[in-house]
């Protein structure tokens, strides 16, 4: 697997060969607090980076979730939606939401992704 | 109309973590932690709100009674020393400039002394109302919202929390009554009223105390509750919130406050307009709804019975207590059956739902 990167958006997106991982960050979990609703996509939907694939809701508000990548939805986290405990609680592991097979070349997928650092950094600012 | 008004708990809630939020122009904690979390605390044991924002204007003179009578719905002069009643402030047209509790103080005579708290974001709108129907009534009009703080504390825990802190007896003030007594030494006003369907009290105290009584007061158990839970709990009673349930566009009868209107001799500033309402009839009610699905159903949504819009949703929220998606709504009046089927439209998709009866939720006492 790759690193985890980072979408403004708050989604986080992880490499295994042409497969990926995408999920939303502990921060955007945490801003979220009191996760009522998830919505992922059918299987076969084809997403194109900046495309919404779903939907997250908390107590306070609803948050469209958008692809960080393009491809093809092969697997969703269809447990998730009954047990949103483990995307508050464990959002980069059992929290994930959905894996594509990638189109195009994986590392330039991930290119204009942030890296950790700079996602941190992204978010002290946006909190303040 | 922000104007950065902040109470005097922003620091402390700042320090403790509060995720602050303007509302209606002050630095407000919406959540220390978690919404459910404080939600609970309050439904099971104690929870503390920092209402300092709150309106708390004060009508004093030989006039005080005639003059409230005057602007607000409900009877003033059926009112005892210490009794409290919730009442709205109308225009001539029957909208709603705002709901408010009024508290009568027992005043030496000839003085007249009554506590109007109003919301703040109608403190403004209210004072300047009052001034313009004061000419001819001798009053004094004093806003003290700024001088002093105000702290809720709420839930089962209540009384006990309370109790020893408090001069007189706190367990034995009547639900909707004040007295005039002292909090941790401080002179205060101890009202047995709240937002949260629960048993409590609303504590008025001096703005410099304020924060030592609070501290005391989480020393003691109460929880720090921001205002997302205070909107969820007032939610699931079924209160309605300024600006959500209640506006100038809306009469106090369609949104099902009828007991807050008392018709008598004399009339009020919107009686005309409301007695007509009353005898036209309501075209609209406020309904409950109970989604089937977990999604909010939030303010402004479109109600849909097949495909006649029949309404708008209010306000909307996940209820902690039912774990059911819920809301109300003011809806065409001759929809509002309980137990009808309707949809609601969220973000494109229709979502069924359930008219109930109001409240969601109702403590057991």
């Amino acid at each position: 697997m790759s690193d985890v990167r980072f979408a403004k958006s708050h989604e986080w997106v992880s490499l295994d060969g042409t497969i990926a991982t995408i999920g939303i960050s502990d921060f955007a979990v945490k801003s979220l607090t009191d996760l009522v609703y998830l919505e992922l996509p059918k299987l076969g939907k084809f997403l194109k980076p900046g495309d919404t694939f779903g939907v997250v809701e908390s107590v306070k508000s609803a948050s469209d979730l958008y692809s960080p990548v393009a491809g093809t939805v092969r697997e969703v986290n269809t447990p998730l939606a009954q047990d949103l405990g483990a995307l508050s609680d464990d959002p980069y592991g059992a929290g994930w939401l959905l894996k594509l097979d990638l189109e195009g070349d994986p590392a330039a997928t991930i290119d204009g992704l942030m890296d950790r650092a700079a996602y941190d950094a992204f978010c002290a600012s946006e909190s303040h | 109309m922000s104007t950065g008004l902040k109470t005097p708990l922003y620091d402390w809630h700042v320090a403790q973590g509060g995720r602050i939020v303007d509302f209606a122009g002050w630095a407000m904690p919406v959540q220390y932690t978690s919404i459910v979390a404080e939600h609970v605390a309050v439904r099971t044991a104690t929870g503390l709100f920092d209402i300092s924002h709150m309106g708390r204007l004060w009508i004093r003179g030989p006039q005080a009674q005639a003059f409230l009578d005057r602007v607000l719905t409900t009877n003033v002069a059926a009112l005892a020393p210490g009794q409290v009643s919730y009442s709205l402030v109308c225009n001539t047209l029957g909208g709603v400039l705002d709901d408010v509790l009024v508290t009568r103080f027992d005043a030496a005579t000839p003085c007249q002394e009554y506590l109007l708290v109003v919301n703040a974001s109608n403190r403004q709108k209210i004072v300047a109302w009052l001034e313009t129907h004061r000419p001819g009534f001798d009053v004094q009009i004093d806003d003290e919202t700024l001088a002093t703080g105000m702290i809720a504390v709420q839930g089962p825990g209540a009384v006990s929390l309370v109790t020893p802190l408090v001069t007189g007896s706190a367990a034995g003030l009547a639900y909707y009554t004040a007295m005039r007594g002292q909090v941790l030494g401080q002179d205060a006003i101890i009202s047995r009223t709240g937002y949260t369907g629960e048993d409590g009290f609303e504590l008025v105290v001096p703005a410099a105390a304020t924060q030592s009584i609070w501290e005391t007061l989480v020393a003691a158990g109460g929880r720090p509750c921001g205002l997302g839970s205070r909107d969820t709990l007032r939610l699931e009673a079924a209160m309605p919130l300024y600006g959500h349930e209640l506006s100038e566009a809306g009469d106090p009868l369609s949104a099902g406050l009828g007991f807050a209107v008392k018709f008598r001799e004399g009339g009020f500033l919107g009686s005309e307009a409301l007695a007509a309402v009353k005898q036209r009839g309501v075209t609209k009610k406020r309904v409950g709804l109970q989604l089937a699905g977990r999604r909010i159903a939030r303010e402004t949504l479109p109600v849909f019975a097949g495909e006649r819009q029949i309404g708008t949703v209010t306000s909307g929220t996940f209820s902690p207590t039912l774990e059911k998606s819920i809301a109300m709504a003011v809806i065409e009046a001759d929809a509002a059956t309980p137990g009808a089927s309707v949809e609601i439209e969220i973000r494109g998709s229709r979502e069924p739902a359930t008219i109930v009866k109001l409240p969601f939720y109702k403590r057991v006492t």
